[in-house]
């Protein structure tokens, strides 16, 4: 559990962990149903495709990141985002 | 004389468009009736009533000045909140987006305005539309119009009650797993959802990018065909929308059903189910029958495994697509010292319980040692239940069943145990699975007055029969004219 929320970038405080552990544990002990399935020679769908995907010119469309965008910062400096340090 | 906010969509346009009533008026009217309204509902999580009278003076102007402002001129609709409103917050029903305020317009928003509708809000759902009742929202409680003590169903359960208690002509929900159709059968509406690629996401927020699609509601299905045929179409900004073009559905709704064959998927008829429900849905089925539509019995045989497959792919795709809230560029931040520790505080407090436990579902699918048994297996199933439908359809034009096995259930019944609640989609999950339109629309009421939802399933891009059939059904008979809070 806690190999998993590291993974999602969650903490967990340990009531949390507890409840999630017991949740998750009856959730996939209902899904091992799917095991029964025999998915020999199946293609796995990943998505149902309308039409092929596009390709389009690799052109600039959208306006320049602007005050409207950077206003939704939560912190910022000038027109960039401030964020705690990285490299030591 | 009914209200100005109890017209039709069709007739509260075409009136703008004939200057009988100004836009203005139908806005005020709407405004009205949510301020006597949702203090008991609680559908709206933010109005715009500045920028809702400024749209209706500005299509009331070009009305004036011998313009047609669109098929939807002057009319008031509500948009679920994880659709993006430009200058307008938009939450996602979750505290980590709770002062969101996009800079642009989702591409169905701009479309809803460039047909001349007038956006009054955002309508409460589940946390990044993730639950079946709405009580999933960190930022309101939304109550069902037929009983308060209710949900609504969900995800768009704020776009149902909208609809319902009359604040507004239609709206906008999104369905990854049944989240129009279940609050629209809960709540007494007609909800569609389209098929995978007839209308753009761009600009929704994202829960399962293989499953979502933006649908209407409105209060009968002529209403869902004008919304859907002003939102429908390919869009440069989104490559899964198709290039198909987008028919007249409105044209489509013939009444006539005669030799049109309906299929019974039997898996969707279970013990369990409510008695009411199985009873409802069977004389909608006997209606269709007497209107002409040749009803036959099919199997969907993968129909067991749909809940399954839907948990772990949508899941999934969830664990991915809700990366990107870190705190760093938009939303809330819980300032640490380093970065890493930043993203775990500020996702631990900004995430609610449901989708903390999706992203650990969907983390857990796809981590190494378990991709195998549970997300790629799920995939490959999601092929044999797309399968089943193809081979349904080679036989039926349309499929009916009921929307879900019973009626709104309680708020707080279900939440204790997460898989309950996930059981309530299992008639509208192998729909996303596959892909395809499906419609839902009141057919009765059960012995409380709550509504019963009816599902007509389609071939892909085939919306216009999925109309036609909830269209004649409801030409034959009243249950979509009930209205609750009269």
């Amino acid at each position: 559990m806690r190999r998993i929320a590291a993974l999602a970038r969650l903490r967990l405080d340990p009531a949390e962990e507890e409840r999630l552990t017991a949740d998750l544990d009856h959730i996939l002990e209902a899904f091992a149903r799917l095991s029964a399935v025999d998915t020999t020679a199946v293609e796995p769908t990943a998505q149902v495709e309308a039409d092929a995907t596009p390709f389009r010119d690799d052109v600039i469309a959208n306006p320049a990141a602007d005050e409207a965008l950077l206003a939704n910062a939560p912190a910022r400096d000038g027109r960039f985002f401030r964020v705690p340090k990285i490299i030591e | 004389m009914s209200a100005l906010h109890e017209l039709s969509v069709r007739e509260a346009a075409a009136r703008v468009r004939r200057r009988e009533v100004s836009a203005v008026d139908l806005t005020r009217d709407a405004l009205a009736r949510i301020a006597a309204t949702d203090t008991a509902v609680g559908a709206f999580l933010t109005l715009d009533e500045t920028g809702a009278i400024a749209a209706a003076e500005a299509i009331d102007r070009r009305v004036a000045g011998g313009e047609d402002p669109g098929p939807l001129a002057g009319v008031p609709i509500g948009v679920k909140d994880v659709i993006c409103t430009r200058g307008v917050r938009t939450t996602a029903g979750s505290r980590i987006l709770e002062r969101f305020v996009p800079a642009f317009d989702a591409t169905v928003t701009a479309r809803l305005r460039a047909a001349g509708a007038v956006i009054v809000g955002k309508l409460n759902c589940d946390e990044f539309a993730m639950g079946s009742s709405t009580e999933n929202s960190a930022l309101g409680t939304t109550r069902n119009p037929w009983d308060a003590a209710r949900v609504p169903g969900g995800s768009s359960g704020g776009s149902a009650v909208a609809v319902a208690a009359g604040q507004c002509h239609a709206s906008l929900g999104t369905d990854t797993g049944g989240s129009i159709r279940l609050p629209a059968a809960f709540c007494g509406v007609a909800g569609l959802k389209p098929t995978y690629g007839r209308v753009s996401r761009f600009g929704v927020i994202a829960y399962a990018s293989s499953l979502d699609q933006v649908g209407p509601l409105a209060r009968d299905v002529a209403d869902v065909a004008v919304v859907l045929e002003a939102i429908a179409g390919h869009d440069g900004q989104d490559s899964t929308v198709s290039t198909r073009s987008v028919p007249s559905y409105v044209g489509t709704l013939t009444g006539k059903v005669q030799g049109l064959r309906v299929g019974l998927p039997r898996e969707y008829f279970v013990e369990g189910m409510q008695a009411e429900v199985e009873a409802g849905v069977r004389a909608a089925i006997d209606q269709l029958e007497r209107l002409g539509a040749v009803v036959e019995p099919v199997s969907l045989p993968h129909t067991e495994y749909a809940i399954a497959t839907y948990y772990l792919v949508a899941t999934a795709e969830a664990s991915s697509n809700l990366a990107r809230y870190d705190g760093v560029r938009y939303g809330r931040r819980d300032t640490r010292t380093s970065l890493g520790e930043m993203y775990e505080a500020t996702r631990a407090a900004g995430f609610g319980a449901e989708v903390k436990r999706r992203i650990m579902l969907g983390t857990y699918a796809l981590s190494a040692g378990y991709y195998d048994a549970y997300y790629l297996k799920a995939q490959q199933v999601r092929t044999l239940i797309r399968m089943d439908f193809q081979k349904a359809f080679e036989r039926c034009d349309a499929l009916v069943t009921p929307v879900a096995p019973t009626t709104a259930f309680r708020l707080g019944e279900k939440t204790a145990d997460p898989l309950t609640m996930y059981l309530s989609d299992i008639f509208t999950i192998s729909v996303n699975l596959a892909g395809l339109p499906a419609l839902a629309l009141p057919c009765g009421v059960d012995r409380a007055g709550l509504p019963i939802g009816l599902q007509v399933i389609g071939r892909p891009f085939d919306e216009e029969t999925v109309l036609r059939v909830g269209h004649a059904y409801e030409q034959a008979t009243d249950w979509h004219t009930r209205r609750p809070l009269a």
